[in-house]
């Protein structure tokens, strides 16, 4: 395949103190450099880059891609390539599968799928416990030779917690980041609503926000005395931001994420029992709200997800209690996070940084770079167009959004990842 | 909410007391005194609804609202036709859209739907198909509208003006429909002082927001009540997390003669049953003057006709009582 060659782009790579038009010559595994002579271009493919951006590939910190254990809802080479389409070109998976993440068959298992479905790069976290439970470790050692990119618990809360103690301690010895989700095992079971104004009109079971904010304060103890650098995913209450920023300002070694409708929507987006918006953690009150927000604007909270969970047409087509939860994030992702920039909420480098940098930063991943001879991973992207948000437009297998209808900015033309290369069909 | 409203204001289905408008509910009021009449007849059937077909779609147990909704079908002339989830294949895996799906191939009218799951009759209406009403008959612990409009009615029969009177609801508010969908109604009657009275875990923790009084402390909640509404006390909910036991749920907020004294002396008590004797309520006051639960029970069957010719577009008459 001949090289390609980007022309007049905004290169914006804040990291690297880039931020202007620049031509970027590239062919699949390597980037062969900035601003090219014409001798290096001789034969490149061009690819009009004006007016648009090349930025660092965004990375998804939770995606659920349904292989093993839900292929009737998405696979990995859907959700990967669904991923790739709008700009993600790195995403993790948290360890809940079916069989859940707990042995190298199946870190093996998702990890050839990925390298066969030719998507975004797929990291798995591995179970901190065996199968997920109350009652042993799983093989962290083994798991980490696999290929895991860290350990956790997401999707499913710990509630012994000198199990919990002691895998933290374990995870520290091996000097692997651990994911947690924080989740009390006890309050809000059952529950499908934030408990709140609209779950008491609506006769839905609440959970309240002390499920978190406990099983928060719990794990940070246990994340100090441990020594565990640790990320938590998801949070979702104003509460829970205080706790995170004191743990930070007491020097813990501590990054969270939230997940993108959060930030945009509130408790109110369920009436009248819309299934699309049933998630876990729910959405809360407006003010939890505008405290994501700002604790994401500031950097209290490192980073934003997607929390992709594609569904099929019948996990929502029930009595709103009944329905499954979770929403399909990766084809909003990149839209609703170039949205907080156009309204203001974050600067383009904050939005980058929370989008794209910081999650590296937390897993470890390399960040990407145009210097002649690093590994590809980044998108090009007008940031000015506009798409509708519908099931026509949806590239992943799971229709669920509670954004349906929304108008987007943001069309991904062309996205590049080691040896992928994605570009749009004119 | 306009799901339920047509843009005319008037109820296409009936899912939730939400957002209905005050004179809406004063009509319906209204044709239920008239349809009220009728039960004092020799011949108590009027052919409102003849050649209509009313399906009860219960998926949930229930005895007497289920018998209520039939016989207010049937004395419209109405077709009824009682589906048992237990012995339907919904219990063989079907879906429910699939369950509907084969009942409108039926031609009916009108499903009157209970469900345990909150939101289910919003789910059916939403999905129905064009010109199949949905008369919610209770789902999860969201809204009873029927059950609140004969509560409403009930009320209107013994006191005079809304605005005049402190109700109380006492008991388990927090799983209640009956208790979302009242203090909804009452609240659009202009009820001049609601309040609820339970210990803090039968209360959702929000509830102040619905514009109610909360007590804890039940003899300080019915002082000066003209209105008592007993709720139901689920036997599971008895004991373990939410109550330590009956009996002390008796001690405490149990109804009794010597407590109803404090509330006005011609407070009317109600209860929208089935009653827990010696748990929520003592004998002697449900069977007492004060009592006004068996009246309920005949004023549902009229409430429920009066929904459901307005829903299915029948004018009531105004009729005259004749021997």
């Amino acid at each position: 395949m001949n090289p390609i060659l980007i022309r007049g782009a905004q290169v914006r790579f804040p990291h690297l103190n880039i931020d202007r038009v620049a031509d970027v010559l590239f062919e699949p595994g390597r980037v062969l450099g900035l601003d090219p002579s014409a001798e290096q271009a001789v034969g490149a493919e061009e690819v009009d880059g004006r007016g648009r951006w090349l930025i660092p590939g965004l990375v998804d910190m939770a995606a659920r891609l349904r292989e093993p254990g839900a292929t009737h809802k998405a696979d990995i080479r859907s959700e990967a390539v669904a991923a790739l389409v709008n700009g993600i070109t790195h995403l993790v998976v948290p360890p809940d599968t079916r069989p859940v993440i707990d042995s190298t068959a199946v870190v093996e298992l998702i990890l050839r799928r990925a390298r066969e479905g030719r998507g975004a790069t797929v990291h798995v976290i591995g179970a901190l416990t065996h199968d997920m439970g109350e009652v042993s470790l799983a093989e962290l050692g083994a798991l980490r030779a696999a290929g895991c990119i860290a350990v956790g618990n997401i999707g499913r809360a710990i509630g012994n917690t000198d199990l919990l103690r002691r895998a933290l301690q374990y995870a520290a010895s091996l000097d692997l980041s651990v994911h947690l989700q924080a989740v009390d095992p006890w309050i809000g079971v059952g529950g499908v609503a934030h408990e709140g104004r609209v779950a008491v009109l609506q006769g839905l079971t609440g959970i309240p926000e002390t499920t978190e904010t406990l099983a928060l304060s719990r794990d940070l103890m246990l994340v100090e005395e441990a020594g565990v650098r640790a990320h938590f995913g998801r949070l979702s209450c104003a509460r829970s931001v205080s706790i995170l920023a004191d743990a930070k300002a007491r020097g813990l070694p501590v990054t969270a994420d939230v997940a993108m409708p959060q930030i945009y929507l509130n408790e109110h987006d369920v009436l009248p029992f819309r299934a699309d918006a049933h998630l876990l953690p729910p959405l809360r009150s407006v003010a939890d709200r505008d405290a994501l927000r700002a604790a994401l604007a500031n950097g209290v909270i490192d980073a934003v997800c997607s929390d992709h969970q594609p569904h099929d047409p019948d996990a929502k087509l029930k009595p709103y209690p009944a329905t499954e939860a979770g929403a399909s994030g990766v084809d909003s992702f990149l839209g609703l996070g170039l949205k907080l920039v156009h309204e203001g909420l974050l600067s383009l480098e904050t939005w980058l940084d929370r989008c794209a940098l910081a999650p590296r930063r937390i897993l470890g991943l390399a960040l990407p770079s145009l210097d002649h001879g690093a590994v590809p991973d980044f998108v090009l992207l007008d940031a000015q167009a506009e798409r509708s948000l519908t099931s026509a437009t949806m590239v992943s297998r799971g229709k669920n959004t509670p954004f349906r209808g929304w108008r987007l900015p943001g069309r991904v033309d062309l996205v590049a990842i080691v040896d992928r290369l994605w570009i749009r069909e004119p | 909410m306009s799901l339920q409203l047509t843009a005319e204001g008037r109820l296409r289905h009936l899912l939730t007391i939400d957002g209905l408008p005050r004179r809406l509910i004063e009509d319906l009021l209204d044709a239920s005194d008239a349809l009220r009449q009728v039960a004092l007849r020799g011949n108590k059937k009027l052919p409102l609804l003849r050649g209509r077909t009313i399906v009860n779609l219960f998926f949930e147990a229930s005895t007497r609202t289920r018998m209520t909704f039939e016989l207010a079908a049937e004395r419209l002339s109405a077709d009824v036709v009682n589906l048992d989830v237990a012995a339907s294949s919904t219990s063989k895996g079907e879906s429910l859209l699939d369950t509907l799906a084969t009942l409108e191939a039926m031609h009916c009218d009108m499903f009157v739907v209970r469900h345990p799951d909150s939101g289910a009759a919003h789910f059916i209406a939403e999905h129905a198909a064009p010109g199949v009403a949905v008369l919610n008959a209770g789902d999860g612990r969201h809204a009873h509208p029927t059950q609140a409009l004969l509560d409403a009615y009930t009320i209107r029969r013994h006191k005079s003006r809304f605005e005049d009177l402190t109700i109380a609801v006492v008991g388990d508010v927090l799983h209640s429909r009956v208790a979302r969908s009242e203090l909804r109604a009452f609240g659009i009657l202009g009820a001049g002082e609601l309040r609820v009275i339970a210990p803090r875990t039968l209360l959702p923790p929000a509830i102040e927001e619905l514009g109610v009084r909360v007590y804890t402390d039940m003899d300080a909640g019915i002082a000066d009540a003209d209105v008592i509404v007993m709720l139901r006390l689920q036997r599971e909910r008895m004991r373990g997390v939410y109550l330590p036991s009956e009996g002390e749920y008796f001690q405490r907020y149990g109804l009794t003669a010597e407590r109803l004294a404090r509330a006005k002396p011609d407070c009317i008590v109600m209860h929208p049953g089935p009653m827990n004797r010696g748990i929520e309520i003592a004998s002697e006051v449900a069977d007492g003057p004060q009592s006004v639960i068996l009246e309920q029970v005949s004023n549902g069957l009229a409430v429920r006709m009066a929904v459901m010719s307005h829903i299915l577009g029948a004018q009531v008459p105004h009729l005259e009582i004749s021997a």
